[in-house]
């Protein structure tokens, strides 16, 4: 059972790359414990800024950084950093071509019991209406360390979206390339296909072993890029497998699942099914809770899987 | 109630809260210890409100800012009656109302909160209805002190004296630590009381953990004609608990049963002296 959480893996990576990197700077937002991030500041005082709490500051911030040749990588609460902030991040980085790296931690329903001011399940949706903003959902804490690395290379704003608790393992080590926008098939199959994003990449792989024991050739895509969407990996899965099934930690409205539809129905018309939070306040509890509530685990997508082949 | 009752509620509440956060394993203890007095001042002696009728029209208002310190809130608002007091047990739990901010489908609570920076431009605007009816309400809002970095709270104290809201109280739980450590050192606000004072508010500083001084400085308002009043409670983040006073660890810490009843015999020790001193009744 992993035990390492994503922010961590973000912090231990960052720390690696600023040995020979003075450019790389970590910002917080009252949030270097939330964010893991304290070790870096107590490594790199010279590259560690806290703004307090102030996110739209934060993200001004980091843009005049960037614009002075550093990278910025800002470490705040989802939430907060993706909506809070948008106009900064529409305008002073995106619009303005600021290489801001945006990392939301404690996402989508990770906060639970703390309510929707806290839960950030509208933040692929804002995102990823930005032009030229690439927002990025890692899968495991071997891909956080393969994207962390992408990151520092890539030239750019990013939005990066993790969850709050250390997740099970996806991949077995972190021994291949993550290329920002170049979807991941995980599992090959021929009956359906499962396209997961973020933590919920488990539950779909989860899934699919459920539906090869009955029978169901499932193919599992990790959509660990919704921007630029793989496109191509989509329009493949629709033509060999003729069925889709979306699964994400966001609101069924503007996320993984629209983009998806969006390119299904110019594309190749196949049936499809979109499992996220319904537009409401998502309800309060632990996170296992409320994905439990909402349908987003194993059984209810083996369910949906096996009435969408009329099985 | 005089002073020594609600000091003695005070510490009751605090009891509660403690109790609460314990069961339920998560809760912001640090800074709901610090404003309990604060909102046992304004619930049981200053405001004017009607549990039986928490919508009644001429109800003075109070909103949480720093909504994520609600352990003290629903605490009170149980006491209160605004809600059954076994309610309290499902704090933070899967499919609760009382969910770890405040919530407005429980009785009492007017506003949603929890992003830090909203409350008192929603106050502003409440306590300038009640001026545009000739209402007599007033409005209580509680502000953290790392709050202050926000940029929406200036743009909120700029406009309430420029819309002459002598009815809009602005209270600063001034406990000097938020969750990375001391606001001098996170991002410093100092000259705080002056800065406030530029921006034309009235300012009262005083001991917020002291009851008489807030009775004193809420009862009052309005205290300038035409201006708001800002109160700089300084206060002790983990207050009546001694391990976890000034500790920025203790922000949501969440007691073990050890500290638990550790917490629990401080305050009840402080209680007691209450009573042997013979005042309360
Ligand atoms: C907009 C926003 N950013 C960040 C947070 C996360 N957060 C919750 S409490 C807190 C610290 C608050 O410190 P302070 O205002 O001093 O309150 P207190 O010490 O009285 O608890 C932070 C950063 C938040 N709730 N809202």
């Amino acid at each position: 059972m992993n035990t390492i959480p994503n922010r961590q893996v973000i912090c231990e990576t960052l720390l690696k790359l600023a040995e020979t990197d003075p450019d790389i700077m970590v910002l917080t937002s009252d949030s270097r414990g939330s964010a893991a991030m304290a070790p870096f500041a107590n490594a790199f005082p010279n590259q560690f800024v806290e703004v307090g709490i102030a996110e739209q500051n934060i993200v001004g911030i980091s843009a005049g950084l960037a614009h002075s040749g550093k990278k910025p990588f800002v470490t705040s609460p989802a939430c907060f950093l993706s909506m809070r902030s948008i106009e900064q991040i529409k305008v002073d980085v995106a619009y303005s071509g600021t290489n801001v790296k945006l990392v939301g931690i404690s996402g989508g329903v990770s906060y639970g019991a703390l309510g929707m001011s806290h839960h950030s399940v509208q933040d692929i949706a804002v995102a990823r209406a930005i032009p030229g903003l690439a927002v990025v959902l890692p899968a495991d804490r071997h891909e956080t360390k393969r994207m962390t690395e992408a990151l520092v290379k890539h030239q750019g704003g990013v939005y990066v979206r993790i969850g709050r608790n250390a997740v099970e393992d996806v991949y077995e080590s972190d021994d291949y390339e993550f290329i920002i926008g170049k979807a991941v098939t995980l599992r090959d199959g021929t009956d359906l296909t499962i396209i997961a994003t973020g933590e919920t990449v488990r539950v779909a792989l989860d899934t699919q072993k459920a539906l090869q024991e009955v029978g169901v050739s499932c193919r599992v895509i990790n959509m660990h890029t919704i921007k630029p969407l793989d496109e191509e990996a989509i329009i493949r899965a629709a033509r060999e497998t003729g069925h889709i099934i979306t699964v994400e930690e966001h609101s069924i409205f503007g996320g993984l699942g629209a983009a998806v539809a969006e390119v299904v129905v110019q594309h190749q018309l196949v049936p499809m099914r979109i499992i996220g939070i319904p537009d409401e306040p998502a309800i309060a509890g632990k996170s296992s809770e409320v994905f439990k509530h909402y349908g987003i685990h194993t059984d209810n997508l083996k369910r949906v899987a096996l009435e969408m082949l009329g099985k | 109630m005089n002073h020594i009752e609600l000091k003695a509620k005070a510490i009751q509440i605090r009891m509660d809260l403690l109790k609460m956060i314990h069961g339920a394993k998560t809760g912001h203890t640090g800074g709901s210890l610090s404003n309990t007095d604060i909102l046992t001042a304004l619930y049981y002696k200053i405001m004017k409100i009607d549990q039986q009728n928490s919508k009644w029209a001429e109800r003075d208002r109070f909103i949480a800012s720093k909504g994520h310190s609600v352990e003290s809130l629903w605490c009170i608002l149980a006491d209160l009656g605004f809600f059954p007091k076994e309610e309290l047990e499902t704090f933070s739990q899967f499919g609760t109302r009382l969910i770890g901010h405040p919530n407005n489908k429980v009785p009492g609570i007017e506003m949603n909160t929890g992003a830090l920076g909203h409350g008192l431009a929603i106050s502003v605007g409440m306590a300038l209805a009640a001026k545009r009816d000739g209402k007599s309400y007033r409005v209580f809002c509680l502000m953290g002190d790392g709050e202050q970095a926000e940029g929406s709270v200036w743009e909120a104290a700029m406009a309430g004296p420029h819309f002459k809201l002598d009815n809009l109280v602005g209270i600063i739980d001034r406990n000097r630590l938020q969750i990375s450590g001391s606001t001098e050192e996170v991002m410093g606000l100092e000259p705080l009381e002056e800065k406030w004072a530029a921006f034309g508010w009235n300012v009262v500083s005083i001991d917020g953990n002291d009851m008489e001084s807030l009775v004193e400085a809420f009862g009052a308002v309005p205290t300038v004609p035409g201006k708001p009043t800002l109160v700089m409670a300084n206060t002790v983040k983990g207050k009546g608990v001694s391990f976890a006073e000034n500790n920025p660890a203790w922000h949501h810490h969440v007691p073990n049963d050890t500290q638990l009843s550790q917490a629990l015999a401080e305050l009840s020790a402080a209680l007691e002296l209450l009573q042997q001193e013979g005042r309360v009744r």
